[in-house]
């Protein structure tokens, strides 16, 4: 049976921030990591695998958090993992190439070595959502830091009520994980369904908002906790469209992204509100800023 | 189909509650099974717009045709949809293309024959009206957010 009642966590308190994942050592040190691989997702996205560079370095990060990635001699991009959290011997990271230091990632190779510091920030509430339908919101590049949540809620499926992910991606040709959301398709006890906002005559799936989704999801609204990640405008649209269906807003958790710099909340670059991103998220329960993310100045 | 088996789908319908047993009534006179192969067309651009569909099985991509490109898909509707407003508004031209993807079962419902029901009876076309506008009202803003390409990087 399960517990219907919604979590009421809000983001991680102060002493469950200590349980999560920290640096090992000095947060500001960058620690080398080799490049295993370099997976080509999309035109513009890509993945890379990383493995320790020294026999002792390890890495436990949980379903949501980041890492500072350092590309030598070019500058240093936080990045959520978007690898399996049961796996520290290899990190992922899913990263769109948009500027100087993310085009310098793409251009590694394996066997090259880049600095990691991490991880850092708050993660998706996979602990709280146990005994819970769990909607998973998806937009864009945006089911990258996701990943680590699915695959935690997979690997203990049986905590979890209904599971579903809900996908929007620019087109067919920006659609990441193509193999694994096939295979995660194929399962009888995750429905995923992915929709575009652009296609040809070719493309045979959905066309049409990811909102859309959450209208037609089945779900128990007043036992559903909501993972969204994704363009901020949709999240907001989402957010929308499931108080619509009855989840409350309490039960809706958001990863932002701002200009996050330190990572450790001292330089102020990310702060939103009365929130610094990199230390109070990047994970965030949506009724907490909803309306910080309204205001156009912040 | 029996009637009765007409009334029992629009009755459950989300889209026609609340409609009191009488305009369900009429909205029954005016359907009927329709079935469409994948690749078919259910209406074509510039055609006469005489009736609307809900969707009981498939999809059907809403497509506007551009020079070069073919048919470039705006949205689709699935099983449970209502497709197709332009049978109340004048011109009652459609103006895009509805193509089949799948096997498509549904209810067309005459709009011609509504068209004039709800001239006789006004609570029947304020129903109608407000039901078709929430779809237009919903269509419209996606239309607006799909128009901000979210995902393009900065967004």
């Amino acid at each position: 049976m399960l517990d219907t009642k919604a979590p009421d966590s809000t983001n991680p308190t102060p002493a469950a921030m200590r349980l999560l994942p920290a640096p090992a050592a000095d947060p500001m040190r960058p620690v080398p990591w080799t490049v295993r691989r370099v997976l080509r997702e999309t035109a513009d996205t890509f993945t890379l695998a990383l493995a320790p560079a020294e026999a002792d370095t390890r890495l436990a990060f949980a379903a949501g958090q980041f890492n500072m990635l350092y590309a030598f001699g070019l500058g240093e991009v936080p990045i959520s993992a978007s690898g399996d959290p049961a796996r520290s011997d290899e990190l992922l990271h899913t990263i769109r190439a948009v500027g100087a230091v993310t085009r310098g990632l793409r251009r590694a190779r394996p066997g090259d070595r880049i600095g990691v510091r991490g991880p850092f920030g708050t993660a998706w509430p996979v602990e709280e959502a146990r005994g819970h339908d769990v909607v998973i919101v998806a937009g864009g590049i945006g089911l990258a830091p996701l990943r680590p949540a699915i695959h935690h809620l997979l690997a203990h499926r049986g905590q979890y009520g209904r599971v579903s992910l809900l996908y929007g991606a620019r087109s067919a040709g920006d659609i990441l994980y193509r193999r694994e959301l096939s295979r995660w398709r194929g399962r009888f006890d995750l429905s995923v369904e992915v929709t575009v906002d652009r296609a040809g005559s070719e493309w045979q799936g959905r066309v049409g908002l990811v909102t859309r989704l959450v209208d037609r999801a089945v779900l128990e609204p007043a036992s559903t906790v909501a993972l969204l990640c994704g363009p901020e405008v949709m999240m907001r649209c989402a957010a929308q469209a499931l108080e619509e269906r009855g989840v409350p807003q309490a039960s809706v958790y958001v990863s932002l992204e701002r200009n996050m710099k330190c990572a450790v909340g001292l330089c102020g670059h990310c702060q939103l509100g009365p929130a610094l991103v990199c230390r109070d998220g990047p994970v965030f329960r949506y009724d907490r800023l909803r309306r910080v993310l309204a205001v156009r100045e912040v | 189909m029996s009637t009765s088996g007409f009334e029992q789908i629009l009755g459950r319908h989300p889209f026609f509650a609340d409609l009191d047993p009488a305009q369900l009534a009429t909205l029954v006179g005016c359907a009927r099974n329709v079935r469409f192969e994948p690749g078919e067309y259910l209406f074509r651009e510039g055609e006469a717009a005489d009736c609307f569909y809900m969707l009981r099985f498939g999809r059907v991509a809403v497509e506007i045709a551009t020079p070069g490109a073919g048919g470039v898909t705006l949205e689709t509707v699935d099983a449970g949809d209502v497709l197709g407003w332009s049978w109340l508004f004048p011109p009652y031209k459609w103006h895009f293309d509805a193509r089949a993807t799948s096997l498509v079962r549904a209810l067309a419902l005459d709009g011609v024959c509504l068209r004039g029901k709800c001239g006789q009876d006004a609570p029947l076309g304020l129903a109608l009206m407000t039901r078709f506008a929430r779809v237009a009202i919903q269509r419209l803003e996606a239309t607006q957010i799909q128009l901000l390409d979210l995902y393009t990087a900065g967004r």
